[in-house]
């Protein structure tokens, strides 16, 4: 049987490899991913459906679920834009221009990705409380932002920075001049440039960071709680939420959120993807 | 006009110093000011109160956890991130795409949910959480469940790091050393990992970091057992909550020290191996 299968199967794989080690270094890969990612999320995926649909329903359609839910996708969306509009003009600033210290400046934007969260959560929340450096700035305007929807709003958008800027720098050290060069002899101002040749050639990229930003944002606990305050209804994000539904050994209800939040998250990025092929076929 | 004399691909003097304003600005408010803002706390009183806070018991139970957690999370996804790219960059085989998707598939889930997972595994009234009891093995709440979590959230560096990398140096050198009798092991060792090694570095450097600093994953296993099951982030979390603040910030400012140091770590193998690192293959 299997000398009859065999030469078939060799046929398949176009280019066969002379290297040993194929089984082993497979398998325990295979091995690996299912029992770390693969079987547990299998867990999760299947956990809030021993509520029935009507309990599923029941959890997600609380109001302080629904809220929270708001809070998490919104914020990150707010968050994302603002990092869509400052990442681009800090990747700009960082490859087209000379500023001094723009070696640090450039190490430093990947603080976000280096910087545990926990740690960020406690710095953002004494620099924005009302007697924190920047939130007495703020105060004295009148504006809260610690322990309101606006703190998550400011964490979300620290935790986002990097991905929009470290999208955007390859594709504009790599971007010719001469399409620029070719705009200004044919007439076209700088702002008619920069909508018209500059933003069209960086929209597959920024559309790529800001999506990664915003998928980041969604998902993102330890940077926001601290800051948020954590009032329910108001300030409460999803993760926390799952949290305090898990610390009331309501598994099912934890499990239910965190589907509700992947299947979102999903749809959001493929409905990304979608939006990125369109843009870099025009 | 002046402007006339502009290079055409350069903006005018005003706009760049605009937009170089609202860069400087926005980075210093955002990424500045949180940074200084944990070390002014944790020595607002004085170097002595913070050795203190960073030399009690609790806070060097946290420490030992946090490395030993490191210590083992880090070395399994190094092997698994090696297996893993040497299988999808030396073998052609059906479904490999899937395969490198599904490997990034940790950094899309949020860490709360990283840690969820475990839990409906191997909580009370997860899977296989009666028959854990009835054998007396304690996973959630423990050090394993801490583990697992951590491999869980850093699962993919290594991988990432590597099959980028690995994919474009093709299989050639490998061929040649394997026909002229070099034995598989060796093969790997002396040719691969040459090629490989500061590609290697970078991702275990990265995968370091976040395994040190995870806070949300490792929060949902933990159980905050005050000197058994706190890790660095959740210690500073217990002191924060309790309003030790230069206790809290002190071990803050020990985890922003580690992120100091891995930053510069990652821009000096940037800039010195950029050829033999992945990020400058992905693009």
């Amino acid at each position: 049987m299997s000398s009859v299968t065999l030469p078939s199967r060799v046929a398949r794989l176009r280019n066969p490899s002379a290297l040993p080690g194929f089984g082993l270094t497979l398998g325990f890969t295979l091995f690996y991913l299912c029992a770390i990612v693969l079987l547990p999320l299998t867990a999760l995926l299947i956990r809030p459906w021993t509520l029935g649909w009507d309990g599923f329903w029941h959890v997600i359609a609380q109001p302080r679920t629904l809220a929270a839910l708001k809070l998490s996708f919104g914020a990150s969306a707010i968050a994302a834009a603002i990092n869509a509009v400052l990442g681009l003009i800090v990747a700009w600033v960082l490859t087209r221009y000379r500023i001094p210290g723009r070696r640090l400046v450039d190490a430093l934007v990947d603080l976000p990705f280096a910087l545990p969260t926990a740690v960020a959560g406690i710095a953002l929340s004494s620099l924005y409380a009302n007697n924190g450096w920047l939130g007495a700035l703020a105060a004295q305007l009148g504006i809260k932002i610690a322990y309101t929807p606006i703190g998550v709003v400011i964490a979300l958008i620290f935790i986002g920075l990097p991905f929009v800027v470290r999208t955007l720098q390859p594709v504009l050290a790599d971007m010719s001049l001469e399409s620029e060069e070719a705009a200004a002899t044919l007439g076209a101002s700088r702002t008619q440039t920069f909508f018209r040749v500059i933003l069209p050639t960086l929209a597959p990229s920024l559309i790529t960071g800001t999506a990664m930003a915003f998928a980041r944002a969604v998902g993102e606990y330890g940077s926001v709680i601290f800051i948020a305050g954590n009032l329910p209804m108001v300030s409460e994000i999803a993760p926390l939420l799952i949290i305090i539904k898990l610390q009331e050994y309501d598994y099912a209800a934890a499990a239910a959120i965190g589907v509700v939040m992947l299947a979102i998250s999903f749809m959001m990025l493929l409905a990304l993807n979608a939006l990125q092929s369109w843009a870099s076929r025009r | 006009m002046k402007s006339g004399f502009r290079n055409p691909t350069q903006d005018h003097p005003a706009i760049r110093i605009v937009l170089s304003a609202v860069a400087i600005v926005f980075i210093v408010l955002f990424l500045f000011m949180p940074l200084a803002v944990v070390f002014t706390e944790a020595l607002g009183s004085g170097f002595a109160a913070a050795r203190d806070a960073i030399t009690e018991p609790d806070a060097l139970s946290a420490i030992r956890l946090t490395l030993l957690t490191a210590a083992i999370a880090v070395p399994l996804n190094m092997v698994f991130g090696v297996c893993a790219a040497w299988a999808i960059t030396k073998f052609d085989f059906p479904g490999k795409s899937i395969l490198t998707t599904l490997i990034d598939l940790p950094f899309s889930v949020s860490p709360v949910v990283s840690g969820l997972v475990y839990v409906l595994v191997f909580g009370l009234q997860g899977w296989l959480g009666p028959w854990l009891r009835e054998h007396d093995i304690k996973i959630i709440f423990a050090l394993p469940g801490i583990v697992l979590a951590t491999i869980f959230v850093t699962f993919p560096f290594v991988a990432r790091e590597l099959i980028p990398l690995m994919s474009d140096q093709g299989r050639d050198e490998e061929e040649a050393a394997v026909s002229l009798g070099a034995s598989g092991l060796s093969t790997f060792l002396r040719v691969t990992l040459p090629n490989i090694k500061w590609a290697l570095l970078y991702g275990v450097l990265l995968c370091n970091a976040r395994a040190m600093g995870e806070f949300g994953a490792v929060s949902v296993v933990s159980g905050h057992i005050r000197g058994l099951t706190d890790t660095m982030p959740l210690h500073v979390e217990v002191l924060y909550n309790d309003y030790q603040y230069v206790g809290a910030f002190a071990v803050a400012s020990l985890l922003a020290l580690l992120a100091l140091v891995t930053l510069t770590i990652k821009s000096l193998l940037e800039w010195r191996y950029a050829d033999e690192i992945a990020a400058t293959h992905r693009h």
